[in-house]
């Protein structure tokens, strides 16, 4: 069931500058990454996978771009050898490069 | 404006903290039992955190006018080692009898392993055994999707569990409609990194509807804020929601769950 706030407001007059920056911020990113030579990375290339989603309309962006970082397997594996996750499943992964950098896995703690 | 931080975990936050959510308006906590950064190197570990949970915690937060309870479990992250984990479980039931501790929780999932379904499990028996309710842990980022329809599924095939006893937390917007067409409750986490932000929540809120559904900040030893809470009603004040729905969302709801257990006292 969908709740509609009762008194709705101008989601661009207070949403539009929010969003600018935090998409000049991507763009960044992505601008140091190529200058760096540092692209060539699953979770970057998921990155760009996801950034595809935003152009499709339909209103679930959101639940798109988490799908494309999301293990889509069903089986428990066999063991966890390790207690972190990175942000994008390296085994979905399709051009078959696996070079994580070896950075500390993030994923909060609770 | 009078809330409840259904989900914060207190041993790893100062004094000052319980300071600043009581000025914010916090009038109850929940601690849910969970990995406090290193693995505990034998049961005896767990039954002083667990002691912790129950006796100092609930004093620390009564200073500040703040009723504090609390989850019993062994966390996912450290349920790989079997021997250990089954060790802990047994510790649990003792605790279950003490006047703050809610149910079983945060149990679950990390990486999705067979060991950890072992004692995801074992806990979902306990938990059925006890009459408890149950407050879950989904995994992060990139496991978050599997490991939810594993643990929902998990839930449902247990024949003595009533799904609306259940809270899953850290849902997404990947994960939220499997929650509550199961009939559990969903949690929504506010982190300024992973898990979701102010208006993510509002927008899952305005999308799924705001019946059995709860924020919290989950605040912990990582990149959390306490006051995510109050600050996330301030975001649903600024996009046009009233206060009536607001005070559902932040109070009525969280009073709603656990008050399924009658040792929960703070009235709606």
């Amino acid at each position: 069931m969908k709740s509609p706030p009762k008194n709705p407001v101008n989601l661009v007059d207070q949403g539009f500058m929010d969003a600018r920056w935090k998409l000049l911020d991507i763009a960044a990113f992505l601008d140091r990454l190529e200058r760096n030579n540092a692209e060539d990375d699953y979770r970057v290339r998921s990155l760009y996978a996801a950034l595809e989603q935003l152009g499709n309309r339909g209103a679930q962006r959101t639940e798109n771009a988490l799908l494309v970082w999301s293990d889509t397997t069903t089986e428990p594996i066999p063991a966890a050898h390790t207690k972190g996750a990175s942000g994008a499943w390296e085994d979905g992964d399709s051009s078959g490069h696996n070079d994580s950098s070896g950075e500390p896995a993030k994923g909060g703690s609770a | 404006m009078k809330y409840i931080e259904p989900h914060a975990h207190m041993v790893s936050r100062t004094t000052d903290d319980y300071e600043r959510i009581a000025l914010a308006g916090c009038v109850a906590l929940c601690e849910p039992a969970f990995w406090a950064g290193y693995d505990r190197s034998s049961e005896q570990g767990f039954y002083d955190y667990f002691s912790l949970l129950t006796g100092f915690e609930p004093a620390r937060a009564a200073k500040f006018g703040i009723q504090h309870y609390s989850w019993m479990c062994i966390n996912p992250k450290e349920a790989e080692d079997i021997k250990l984990a089954e060790a802990v479980i047994d510790l649990i039931p003792p605790f279950l009898e003490k006047p703050t501790v809610l149910g079983i929780g945060e149990i679950g999932l990390n990486k999705n392993s067979k060991n950890e379904l072992i004692i995801l499990e074992k806990h979902i028996q306990l938990a059925a055994d006890h009459d408890q309710l149950i407050l879950v842990h989904t995994p992060h980022l990139e496991d978050k999707l599997k490991g939810t329809r594993i643990i929902v599924d998990a839930i449902k095939n247990h024949p003595k569990i009533d799904p609306s006893r259940v809270i899953i937390d850290h849902v997404e917007e990947h994960t939220i409609a499997t929650v509550l067409d199961a009939g559990m409750w969903a949690g929504m986490t506010l982190y300024p990194e992973s898990k979701v932000t102010p208006n993510r929540a509002i927008d899952m809120i305005e999308n799924y509807g705001d019946e059995t559904i709860w924020m919290n900040s989950a605040c912990d030893w990582g990149v959390s804020d306490p006051l995510a809470v109050p600050k996330t009603a301030q975001v649903m004040r600024q996009r046009g929601h009233d206060p009536a729905r607001i005070h559902k969302v932040v109070f009525e709801n969280p009073v709603t769950f656990m008050s399924q257990c009658p040792k929960f006292k703070v009235k709606a």
